[in-house]
């Protein structure tokens, strides 16, 4: 499509284009100490923004020239970042590290950040891949040492912009090895001219690819491109580390499954997905290795974490794991168990992070001796924050099981030369109970039970309930989700 | 009789919601309304015991829901003679574990709330014939346990709790695996009655890396319901949990959670993997008289006695895992000796019943000693039979019970096990009778250091065991004694079922062959 057509589906990005002008504007009419109520127009501009992702209707198509792709699969991934985000603005209004901070272009970085991840989600250029990335990235260099008083934010934010330069840099080597050997930067055309490359530039498309998987790989914090991961979550403001948790990565996957799907696998539609046979390189096993690598290093580690904040951090890591498991699949019942995954990975780590932000106000601290008999002072706190525990841990009947439980049925279905996999999956989430019932050990078991109850305001209430009854709700019935991801598994191909 | 079984497994989670409306102040009130919902269930059970049709043995009371069409997940419940006795033996257990509990004083909403949740769990577990529901329910069970032993046990509690958990959870993901391999290979159902029909047939000679995948399979089930049992080597979770457990949950612990493993083993090992019954019969036998042995002489080394009533319990299962593995001998390849099969596997399903029992009334009198003198120290007691007559009877019957003495019901499942396993493994069961000698020395030489000798002076306080106590050992004790003197309504109830049993795993899966 070109560019003047492209615009009347580019209705999404133009309202939250709208909704970042129009947060600098208030910010800078405001008076300094009150410019928390930019995130009142940012919530609407953002709700506006959700309503155009699902009022744009239109066939699959390609936008710019070429260069997005406009199909359900990518309003599926902007959705997901929309909710994540909005959830993050009303959690940054409840949090106390912002105190004393100016927090009105604090919003408008989010929402630069969440324009970016936009365009991950429907990049199917080169160029745009690495523009909406680089988006992506800087904003959150800066939201993450946004907390310029407090050391470990600077701190986090320099090895942030250490790490992110580093394997971008890496990236754009391999993208630009890609674009030497194929001559284009349009996934369809490189996937059209891989097919008739011979045999001698195998290793140059081998090791570009892994160049890409390093830029990839940093995004959703997979070993071995995971070392920022725990510093940056730590340093972070808890909202940010929430918020880097769930929706960059899930446009980073959304990136990945896109450019794995259309550019090495014979793309015409999902179901008859293999690897490429002109590639013959063992991807499957690679990215079982990074899969298994991943969950395996982050459980481990989060064991021994004393902080839940930096425990939640290697999880996330973890988790990441999980979802990579669904990949070496490459199959359509892959890609379907991924996007259900984010969706339940959206409650579950929100609510865990969001309780970890009431409880550090309420406590004075993140670590797990803040959370001492909390289960008894505050019931409500302690029951929501169970859940999330068991929910991340994967048992049912909560949305975390549900989610596992696709990224099996993808893995055992792809037959047995991928049940290591599960095998491994398996063991670590026996793994990963113990850590995550550290929590609810220190709630219920430790510290004496104290006779004075501690009721959250009903605005707090109310946040743990929007996180939680979902978080159960949908461990049982979990059909309305399924059928949003199925309407959703529709990618834009050209054949 | 309008959806009998959701009844049963739904009852406790209404009375847990309701016990949620009932403020925390009226500990009364919050017991009695414990009582009252699973007294219902009991209610209920006994009707469905009753209107149960023995001569038939396949599944009643069907029900049927959809849930989850897209991935072949329903609503199916049913009740057979395999789970059947259980169900009862739950309602049962349940009803007078909340009498067991009466004493306790701490945070008593939540213990009672978790005590219902897990009632419904385990109900769940029996009556699914849905893989995913039983899954869900499988694991269901955990939380409540992991807090009622965590929260309200002894010293050591959280880490007996975590142990459970890791353990349990371990042997579920394994079955997670194996649940979905079968998933796949019987046309994507969980309905576990089709899957049934299907699975031999659909992995008959599918092979994984070198390996039969039935064996595989087998394996990846069989350890996760062998942890539940316990078998040897998986059991060391087991005298921890039950010795830092409060006295109700032991006996629900001992009394219904050590079966569903050995339920899991039938329902499912047993009816979709049959021929590698054939291949794993041996080991079980094996493994059964490891059990029975390991766990007779760990009994005898305790100076705890709940942790030596709680080795009782390995030895007992292992009389059952040999029961269990006799029923090869029905097969043409041991000269179709159905008596065999018959004996061994309907003494397997005895033995559950029994043991829940027999040990739950153990655990129930370990408790009520506990209560008063706030050690459990076997060597610590003496004498104690001038002091507490009634008591020191009631334990003498137990304890009898417990070793196996003819006229009680534990002798007739015992029996029963080993005469069925006789033919086929008969070196393992005769080394196995050593058991039987060693089962004997513990219960009786730990009888004579309590009961008999001098009285401790300490003790001449002590009070002989009370009404309420009373209350909750008389009928388990009843059972236990007319079952003891006549079986048959029991073995009735079951054994059309067992035939069906044995027909499957017997006669048809030997003839395959996976030799």
């Amino acid at each position: 499509m070109n560019n003047l057509l492209s615009i009347s589906l580019f209705w999404p990005e133009l309202v939250l284009t709208a909704t970042i002008i129009i947060a600098i504007i208030v910010d800078i009419f405001s008076v300094s100490n009150r410019t928390s109520r930019v995130s009142n127009y940012v919530i609407i501009g953002l709700l506006a923004t959700l309503a155009a992702v699902f009022l744009t209707n239109h066939s699959p198509t390609t936008l710019f020239m070429d260069s997005l792709a406009f199909d359900p699969f990518a309003s599926f991934v902007k959705s997901v970042v929309l909710v994540a985000t909005l959830l993050i603005i009303i959690f940054t209004r409840y949090s106390n590290e912002f105190k004393g901070y100016h927090t009105g272009e604090y919003y408008a970085l989010l929402c630069i950040m969440v324009f970016g991840m936009f365009l991950m989600a429907s990049a199917i250029d080169l160029i745009t891949v690495y523009l909406s990335i680089e988006v992506v990235s800087l904003m959150s260099f800066i939201l993450a040492g946004y907390l310029k008083n407090n050391p470990r934010s600077n701190e986090a934010s320099l090895k942030y912009v250490i790490y992110g330069a580093f394997s971008s840099g890496i990236m754009l080597y391999g993208l630009s090895i890609i674009f030497g050997l194929t001559g284009t930067t349009k996934f369809f055309a490189i996937r059209d001219a891989i097919t008739t490359l011979d045999s001698s530039s195998n290793l140059a498309l081998t090791l570009s690819t892994i160049f890409v998987l390093a830029g990839f790989g940093y995004k959703i914090s997979a070993v071995p491109f995971h070392f920022w991961t725990p510093d940056v979550y730590e340093g972070s403001p808890t909202p940010i580390t929430a918020y880097l948790s769930v929706a960059p990565k899930a446009a980073g996957f959304a990136l990945m499954i896109r450019f794995f799907n259309q550019v090495f696998v014979d793309g015409d539609s999902l179901s008859t997905l293999g690897w490429y046979a002109d590639v013959s390189f063992a991807w499957p096993e690679i990215l079982g290795v990074i899969s298994v690598a991943t969950m395996t290093m982050g459980n481990l580690v989060a064991i021994q974490q004393n902080s839940v904040k930096r425990m939640l951090a290697y999880s996330s890591i973890a988790h990441a794991g999980y979802m990579l498991m669904a990949f070496p699949t490459i199959s359509s019942e892959g890609v379907f168990a991924v996007m259900i995954y984010l969706v339940m990975y959206l409650f579950m780590n929100l609510g865990a992070f969001f309780v970890l932000i009431y409880v550090a106000q309420i406590q004075g601290g993140e670590n797990f001796e803040h959370f001492s008999g909390l289960g008894w002072r505050m019931p409500i706190v302690g029951i929501v924050m169970t859940i999330f525990m068991f929910s991340l841990t994967g048992l049912p009947p909560t949305v975390g099981f549900i989610g596992k439980f696709y990224l099996f049925v993808a893995v055992i279905n792809a037959g047995s030369a991928f049940y290591w996999i599960a095998f491994f999956g398996a063991i670590n989430t026996v793994v990963s109970l113990y850590f995550y019932m550290r929590v609810v050990k220190t709630m219920y078991l430790d510290g004496k039970p104290s006779e004075e109850i501690v009721v959250p305001p009903l605005s707090i209430t109310l946040i743990l309930l929007v996180l939680a009854v979902p978080s159960v709700f949908f461990g049982i019935y979990w059909t309305p989700i399924l059928n949003w991801v199925n309407d959703s598994l529709l990618f834009f191909v050209q054949i | 009789m309008y959806n009998i079984l959701s009844w049963i497994i739904w009852i406790p989670v209404l009375g847990m919601v309701a016990i949620a409306f009932i403020p925390r102040e009226k500990q009364d009130l919050i017991k009695r309304a414990a009582a009252v919902t699973t007294g219902l269930q009991l209610l209920v059970a006994i009707v469905l015991w009753s209107t149960f049709d023995a001569t038939n043995g396949s599944f009643q009371f069907m029900e049927r829901a959809e849930w989850i069409p897209s991935l072949g997940i329903s609503y199916i419940l049913g009740v057979d003679g395999l789970s059947l006795p259980m169900v009862a033996l739950n309602a049962l257990i349940a009803f007078i574990g909340v009498f067991v509990s009466w004493n306790i004083d701490r945070a008593v909403k939540g213990y009672f709330a978790l005590f219902l949740l897990l009632d419904t769990g385990i109900m769940g577990v029996f009556l699914s014939l849905d893989f995913f529901l039983f899954y869900v329910f499988w694991e269901v069970m955990l939380l409540p346990m992991y807090f009622l032993i965590g929260m309200w046990g002894g010293p050591q509690r959280e880490y007996a709790a975590i142990k459970f958990f890791l353990y349990t959870l371990f042997g579920s993901v394994l079955m997670l695996i194996a649940l979905l391999a079968l998933y796949f290979a019987c046309g994507e159902t969980f309905d576990m009655q089709l899957m049934m029909e299907r699975a031999p047939f659909a992995l008959d000679g599918v092979v994984w890396w070198g390996m039969s995948a039935i064996k595989v399979i087998w394996v990846l089930l069989f350890i996760g319901f062998a942890i539940k049992v316990p078998v040897f080597p998986f059991h060391t979770w087991l005298p921890l949990a039950h010795v830092e457990a409060p006295t109700a949950i032991s006996v629900v612990l001992a009394g219904i959670l050590l079966k569903l493993g050995v339920y899991g083993m039938l329902r499912i090992n047993y009816t979709m993997l049959p021929d590698a019954v054939w291949w794993f019969a041996g080991t079980l036998a094996l493994l059964g008289m490891i059990n029975v042995i390991w766990g007779a002489m760990c009994a005898l080394a305790q100076k705890d006695l709940k942790k030596m009533v709680a080795y009782s319990s390995i030895n007992h299962m292992g009389y059952l895992l040999l029961g269990m593995a006799a029923v090869i001998a029905g097969g043409s390849a041991n000269g179709s000796n159905l008596m065999a099969a018959q004996a061994g596997i309907n003494g397997a399903v005895f033995q559950m019943f029994n043991h829940g029992t027999i040990s739950a009334m153990l655990f129930i009198l370990v408790g009520v000693i506990y209560e008063q003198a706030h050690h459990r120290d076997i060597e610590g007691f003496g004498g104690l039979a001038s002091q507490m007559p009634i008591y020191t009877a009631i334990v003498a019957l137990a304890f009898f019970a417990g070793l196996g003495l003819p006229g009680l019901s534990g002798f007739v499942s015992e029996a029963m096990c080993l005469i069925g396993a006789f033919p086929v493994f008969r070196t393992i069961v005769i080394i196995s009778t050593i058991g039987i000698l060693l089962n004997a020395a513990y219960f009786l030489w730990a009888f004579q250091r309590m009961f008999f000798g001098k009285l401790n002076q300490k003790y001449t306080k002590l009070v002989d065991i009370n009404n309420r106590e009373l209350f909750t050992v008389i009928p388990l004790l009843v059972i236990t004694i007319f079952l003891g003197i006549y079986p048959r309504p029991f073995l009735d109830m079951i054994k059309e079922t067992m035939n069906i049993l044995i027909d499957q795993v017997a006669v048809v899966g030997g003839i395959a062959g996976i030799f």
